[in-house]
C-alpha cells in the first residue's frame, strides 16, 4: 500500500509526519512511501533526504491525495485557504487518515469525514496502555512543549537561570513554578533544573509526589487531603475547598518566584484560571509566565493565545505552537510514533493494513472506521486507575504461608535445644574418657568452623569449596597410619584410600591456586 | 619421630588449616590462605609418615606420587566452566577413601579396645562408612547431572519420602546386626549390605534434586565428605582428622544454608527434593508482547548508556561467552562508562561459579557487586544486560505469591531504564516459571546463542 505524506497547511505548522528515519523503516515494512516535495523543509529535511531513503516526492498535492492509500499526517485535514481546496474534499473512499483529530472538539470534522467513507485514526485517541507507549504522540509532544516552555521564558527572562558566585558579585538562581506535572509539566522541570534554576512544582494528583521529587525539584503541598486523580492519567475538578488553598498557595508563591509554567489542563473542559492579575501584578518585573494551556484559555487570567503580552512588567508566553517550534524534534518523535502504530497495524509486515477493532489500542485510535463513526470507544478495559489500586498493593509478597506449625516457633526451638542437651547428656552418661575429649575437639572445630566461614566473601565460595575439599583429604591420615599394619586387605584398602586422597589434596589445592590466580583488581 | 612431635605437628596443621580458611575471607588474603593449607597439609603428612607405627614406606610413596600426578594434571586440565564437576567429584573421593579407611580398620584387630570403648569405636566405623558411601554415591550423581551424562530433572519415585525411611529404619537395624556380629568375631556381612543400601541412598536423594537445586546439593555434598572425615577421626582416635572434617562439615553446612537462603527455600525441602511440585496455587499466567531487538540497537543503547550492569547467569557458562563479556566490558569502561557485574547467590551450578568465570576471563574482582550491594542501585542503571539468566531476575518471586520460586530474593534489573535480555528462545527457566521480566515494557529480548551475539555486538562497538 502507499503511504502518503502531505506538506502541512496550517499557518505556522513546521512539523511533517515522518522523517527519512522513520520513512525508511515504513518501507521496510513493505509500504510505498511518496512525500510532498518540500514537506519536511520546516523540520529542515531537504527532500534529498527522503529520496535517499526510498520516498518517492510528489510535486502535485492533490495528486498525492489521490494516489495515496495512507495519509500521514500531523493536524486534522482543513482548508488551504491560497490554494482554494480542501484536504477532505481530496479524500476518496477506502483511504485510512492517520493525524491528530481531537474528535470530541471537531465533531463536524468527523460528520465530513465518515461521509467520504474513509477510515480515520487520531492519534490523539490512542489510549494511554504501557502497550501503546511507543505510540503516544501526545506524551511525546506534551514533553517537547514542556522543554520549549523553559527555552521560551529564558529569552523573556533577562537573568541567568543558574546561581552563580564570580568576582563581580553573586547572582542569585531563578526561582520557576511549574503548575501541573504532566509529561509536559515534567519536561519543563527537567529543562529548567538543568538550567541550574531552583524549581518547584504542584499538583493535585498526589502520586507524582514522587516523580517530581525524583527530578530533584520540591513538591508543594496545599494542607487539604483530597485526591485529584481522575481516570486515564489526567486531573479532575477539585473541590472549592481545595481551590481556595490552592490559590492562596500560588498568589503566596507568585511574589517569590521569577518564573511560572503552567500546565494545568482537565480533559474536556476549559483550562481553570490559576494565576488571577492580582498574582500577576504581585510578581516581581521581569518575571515571565508560560501558559502551556493557551489553547484552552490558558491558566492564567491575562494570557493572550498565540501572543505574547507583557502586563504590569511580567512577560506572559500564550503559544499554543510549541512543539512546532522544534519541528525537526518533534517530526522525529512523531514519526517514530506513527512508524510504531503502523507497526502494529501491520503485524504480517507485508505492506498491507489491517484495522484489528479488536485490539484495544487499534480500536481506541480509531474514530471512523469506513465511513461508520466509531468514536467514542468503548471504555478501556484497563484504566490506570486499576493499575494503580495495584501498584499500592507491598511489591515485596511473603512466601506461600506454611501449614500452620503444631507449636509456636519459639516452643519449637526449646525442645530442639533440650533434644540436643538431652543427647549429649547421653552420651556423656555412657561414653568413656577418651572418647569425650575428642568430642570436646569437634565440637569447638564446629564452632570455630562456623564462625570463620561466616567471613567468606561470596565471591570465594567457589575457591572455598576447593580448598576445603583438599583439607577434606587429611583423611590420608588415616590410611597412612593403617598401612602398615598386617594383612594384605588392610594394606590394600589403605593403599587405595592414599591414592584416591591425595588426589583430592593435589587436585584441590592447584586448583585453587589456579583459580585465585585469576581474581585480580 | 616421637608421639608428643606429632601431635605437636597435628596442632600446627589445624592452626594452618583454620588460616586457611580465615585468609579466603577476602580477595588479598586468598592466596595467601590457600599456601597455609598447602603448608598444613605438607606438615601433617609429613609428620604421620615419620611417626613410629608407619613402615610401609614403599606403597606410600609410590600412591602418593601416583594420585598427586593425577590431582595435579586434573587441577591444570579442567575448565573453569567445569568446576562444579571437579568440585563434585572431588567429594566422591573423600567418599570413598572414608569408605576404605573404614572397612581397612575393621579388618585391623591391631588394636584392642574392650567394653564401651570398643563398642564406640564399632558405632564409628559404621557410622563412618555409611557417611562415606552416601557422599561418593551422591556425589556421582551429582557429577553426572552437572556433566549432562544424567538428566537434570528431578526423578520422582513413588513414595520416595517412604523409601528414604525405610532406609534410614534398615541402616538402624543393620547397625545392630553389625554390633552384635562383631561380639561373635562377624559383622562384616552386615557392613557390606549397610554399604550398598548408603550407595543406593545417596543415589536416590541426589537423583530427586532437580538441577535447579544443584547450588545446594554441591555443598550439602562438601558438608558430608567433611563429616565423613571427621568420623574417621573419631574411629581413628585421630585429633586431625576430627578437626579438619569439622571444620569442612561446617563450611559445607553454611554454604548449602546461605544457598537455601538465596532460593527462599527449606534446607529439608530441598534435600526431600521435586522442584515446586507442592506449592498452593496457580502461578499467574506471563502475558504480554515481546519485544525483540537485533545486535545493531543493542550496540546503539550501549553506547546512549552511562550506568551499565551485566547479570550473567548459567546460560554465560553454557555459551563460553565470559571472554567476549570481558572484551565488551573493557571497551566500554575505556569510554568512561560505569560497567559493574551483578551476581546472584545461586547463579550457576555451584556457590561462586560466575564469580570464577568472571575471573577467569579477568574481569577485575572489584566491579563485580553481589546481590545485596547492588539492588537497590538498579533505578540508576541505564542498561541492565541479562547474559542466560532467567529464575534469578524474575519479578514474579516477589509479586506473585503463587509463584513457585515466591520470595526468592531476586536481581531486580526491571527498575532500570532498559534490559536487554539474550536468551537462546522463549523457554523457561529451569524452574519451569514464566519470567515478566521478558514482557516488561522496559525489557528488550534479543535472542540467539549468547556467545554470538555478543561477538556481533562487540564488533557493533569497535566501529
Amino acid at each position: 500500500m502507499k503511504i502518503g505524506i502531505p506538506k502541512e497547511i496550517h499557518k505556522g505548522e513546521q512539523r511533517v509526519a515522518a522523517t527519512p528515519d522513520s520513512a525508511a523503516k515504513l518501507i521496510k515494512l513493505g509500504f510505498d512511501v511518496i512525500l510532498e516535495t518540500q514537506a519536511g523543509v520546516g523540520a529542515d529535511i531537504p527532500d534529498a533526504a527522503y529520496e535517499e531513503a526510498g520516498v518517492k516526492i510528489e510535486k502535485d498535492a492533490k495528486k498525492l491525495w489521490h494516489d495515496a492509500d495512507i495519509i500521514l499526517k500531523v493536524r486534522a485535514p482543513q482548508k488551504n485557504t491560497p490554494l482554494k481546496y480542501d484536504e477532505v474534499d481530496l479524500m476518496h473512499e477506502g483511504q485510512i487518515l492517520i493525524s491528530f483529530i481531537w474528535p470530541a472538539q471537531n465533531k463536524k470534522l468527523l460528520d465530513r469525514l465518515a461521509a467520504k467513507k474513509v477510515t480515520v485514526l487520531a492519534v490523539d485517541s490512542i489510549p494511554r496502555l504501557s502497550r501503546a507507549q511507543k505510540m503516544d504522540a501526545l506524551s511525546s509532544m506534551a514533553n517537547i512543549a514542556g522543554y520549549r516552555a523553559v527555552v521560551e521564558a529564558a529569552q523573556h527572562f533577562g537573568r541567568f537561570f543558574t546561581g552563580q558566585i564570580t568576582a563581580a558579585g553573586r547572582i542569585p538562581p531563578a526561582k520557576v513554578l511549574v503548575i501541573g506535572a504532566g509529561v509536559a509539566g515534567l519536561a519543563a522541570i527537567g529543562a529548567a533544573k538543568s538550567l541550574g534554576a531552583v524549581v518547584r512544582a504542584f499538583d493535585t494528583r498526589p502520586e507524582v509526589k514522587e516523580q517530581i521529587e525524583s527530578m530533584d525539584a520540591e513538591f508543594l503541598m496545599v494542607d487539604i487531603e483530597e485526591d485529584g486523580s481522575g481516570s486515564g492519567g489526567y486531573a479532575k475538578t477539585m473541590s472549592e475547598e481545595f481551590i481556595k488553598a490552592e490559590m492562596a498557595l500560588f498568589a503566596e508563591q507568585a511574589k517569590d518566584v521569577d518564573i511560572i509554567i503552567t500546565t494545568a489542563l482537565i480533559p474536556g473542559k476549559p483550562a481553570p484560571t490559576l494565576i488571577t492579575e492580582e498574582m500577576v501584578k504581585s510578581m516581581k518585573p521581569g518575571s515571565v509566565i508560560v501558559d502551556l494551556a493557551a489553547e484552552q484559555g490558558g491558566n492564567c487570567a491575562l494570557t493572550k493565545k498565540d501572543r505574547v503580552v507583557t502586563e504590569h512588567g511580567v512577560t506572559i508566553i500564550g503559544y499554543t505552537n510549541l512543539p512546532s517550534r522544534m519541528a525537526s524534534q518533534a517530526s522525529q518523535l512523531y514519526g517514530t510514533n506513527l512508524r510504531h502504530l503502523l507497526a502494529d497495524l501491520c503485524p504480517e509486515k507485508n505492506g498491507r493494513l489491517v484495522v484489528n477493532m479488536d485490539d484495544e489500542v487499534i480500536r481506541g485510535a480509531t474514530v471512523i472506521k469506513e465511513g461508520q463513526i466509531t468514536w467514542p470507544p468503548p471504555p478501556p478495559k484497563l484504566s490506570a486507575a486499576p493499575k494503580k489500586a495495584e501498584a499500592a498493593k507491598p511489591t515485596t509478597v511473603q512466601a506461600p504461608p506454611e501449614p500452620e506449625p503444631a507449636l509456636p516457633e519459639g516452643a519449637k526451638q526449646l525442645l530442639l535445644l533440650a533434644a540436643l542437651a538431652g543427647a549429649l547428656y547421653g552420651i556423656g552418661s555412657v561414653a568413656p574418657e577418651s572418647f569425650m575429649a575428642h568430642f570436646i575437639v569437634f565440637v569447638l572445630a564446629c564452632f570455630v568452623g562456623y564462625q570463620v566461614i561466616w567471613n567468606v566473601t561470596p565471591s570465594l565460595h567457589t575457591p572455598l569449596m576447593s580448598v576445603t575439599n583438599a583439607i577434606s583429604g587429611i583423611i590420608i591420615i588415616g590410611a597412612i597410619l593403617q598401612i602398615s599394619s598386617p594383612g594384605f586387605m588392610i594394606t590394600l584398602l589403605s593403599g587405595l584410600a592414599v591414592l584416591i586422597a591425595s588426589i583430592n589434596i593435589a587436585g584441590g589445592f592447584l586448583v585453587t591456586r589456579r583459580m585465585l590466580e585469576m581474581f585480580r583488581k | 619421630m616421637s608421639q608428643g612431635l606429632v601431635t605437636m605437628s597435628y596442632i600446627v596443621a589445624s592452626i594452618l588449616f583454620i588460616l586457611s580458611l580465615g585468609g579466603l575471607s577476602h580477595q588479598e588474603t586468598a592466596r595467601r590462605g590457600n599456601y597455609y593449607g598447602m603448608a598444613g597439609m605438607l606438615i601433617a603428612i609429613i609428620a604421620t609418615l615419620m611417626s613410629e607405627s608407619v613402615t610401609a614406606y614403599a606403597i606410600l610413596i609410590v600412591a602418593l606420587l601416583v594420585g598427586g600426578f593425577i590431582g595435579t594434571k586434573a587441577a591444570f586440565k579442567v575448565e573453569m566452566t567445569q568446576m562444579p564437576e571437579l568440585v563434585a567429584i572431588m567429594h566422591s573421593l573423600v567418599g570413598m577413601a572414608a569408605v576404605l579407611v573404614g572397612y581397612a580398620n575393621f579388618i585391623d584387630h591391631s588394636n584392642p579396645l574392650s567394653g564401651v570403648e570398643k563398642t564406640i569405636h564399632e558405632v564409628e566405623i559404621y557410622v563412618g562408612v555409611l557417611i562415606g558411601a552416601i557422599t561418593f554415591s551422591g556425589s556421582v550423581i551429582a557429577f553426572g547431572k552437572l556433566y549432562g551424562k544424567i538428566s537434570g530433572k528431578p526423578v520422582l519415585l513413588p513414595a520416595r519420602h517412604l523409601l528414604n525411611l525405610g532406609m534410614i529404619g534398615l541402616f538402624i537395624w543393620l547397625g545392630n546386626l553389625f554390633l552384635t556380629g562383631v561380639e561373635t568375631g562377624g559383622g562384616l556381612w552386615p557392613l557390606i549390605f549397610m554399604t550398598l543400601i548408603a550407595f543406593a541412598f545417596g543415589v536416590h536423594m541426589v537423583m530427586a534434586i532437580g538441577g535447579a537445586d544443584m547450588p545446594v546439593v554441591v555443598s550439602m555434598l562438601n558438608s558430608y565428605s567433611g563429616w565423613a572425615a571427621a568420623a574417621t577421626g573419631f574411629m581413628l582416635s585421630n585429633d586431625l582428622l576430627i578437626v579438619t572434617g569439622a571444620l569442612v562439615g561446617s563450611s559445607g553446612a553454611i554454604l548449602s544454608y546461605i544457598m537455601c537462603r538465596a532460593m527462599n527455600r527449606h534446607f529439608l525441602s530441598v534435600i526431600a527434593g521435586g522442584f515446586g511440585s507442592d506449592n498452593a496455587g496457580e502461578a499467574a499466567e506471563v502475558e504480554g508482547e515481546v519485544q525483540s531487538v537485533d545486535t545493531a540497537d543493542v550496540v546503539d543503547m550501549l553506547r546512549d548508556a552511562k550506568n551499565i550492569v551485566i547479570v550473567p547467569g548459567y546460560g554465560m557458562a553454557v555459551a563460553q561467552a565470559q571472554h567476549t563479556v570481558y572484551e565488551i566490558t573493557r571497551l566500554l569502561r575505556e569510554q568512561g562508562k560505569q560497567v559493574r557485574f551483578a551476581i546472584h547467590p545461586v547463579a550457576g551450578r555451584m556457590p561462586g561459579h560466575m564469580n570464577v568465570l568472571l575471573a577467569e576471563a579477568k574481569v577485575p574482582y572489584d566491579i563485580v557487586y553481589e546481590m545485596e550491594e547492588i539492588n537497590e542501585d538498579f533505578p540508576n542503571v541505564d542498561v541492565t544486560l541479562v547474559i542466560g539468566a532467567n529464575d534469578i531476575v524474575n519479578p514474579s518471586a516477589l509479586d506473585d505469591p503463587n509463584s513457585p520460586i515466591a520470595g526468592m530474593p531476586v536481581l531486580e534489573c526491571w527498575k532500570g531504564k532498559t534490559t536487554i535480555v539474550l536468551k537462546r528462545s522463549m523457554a523457561a527457566g529451569y524452574a519451569g516459571v514464566g519470567n515478566p521480566l521478558f514482557v516488561h515494557e522496559n525489557t528488550r529480548m534479543l535472542f540467539g546463542d549468547a556467545n554470538e551475539s555478543l561477538q556481533a555486538v562487540l564488533k557493533g562497538l569497535q566501529h
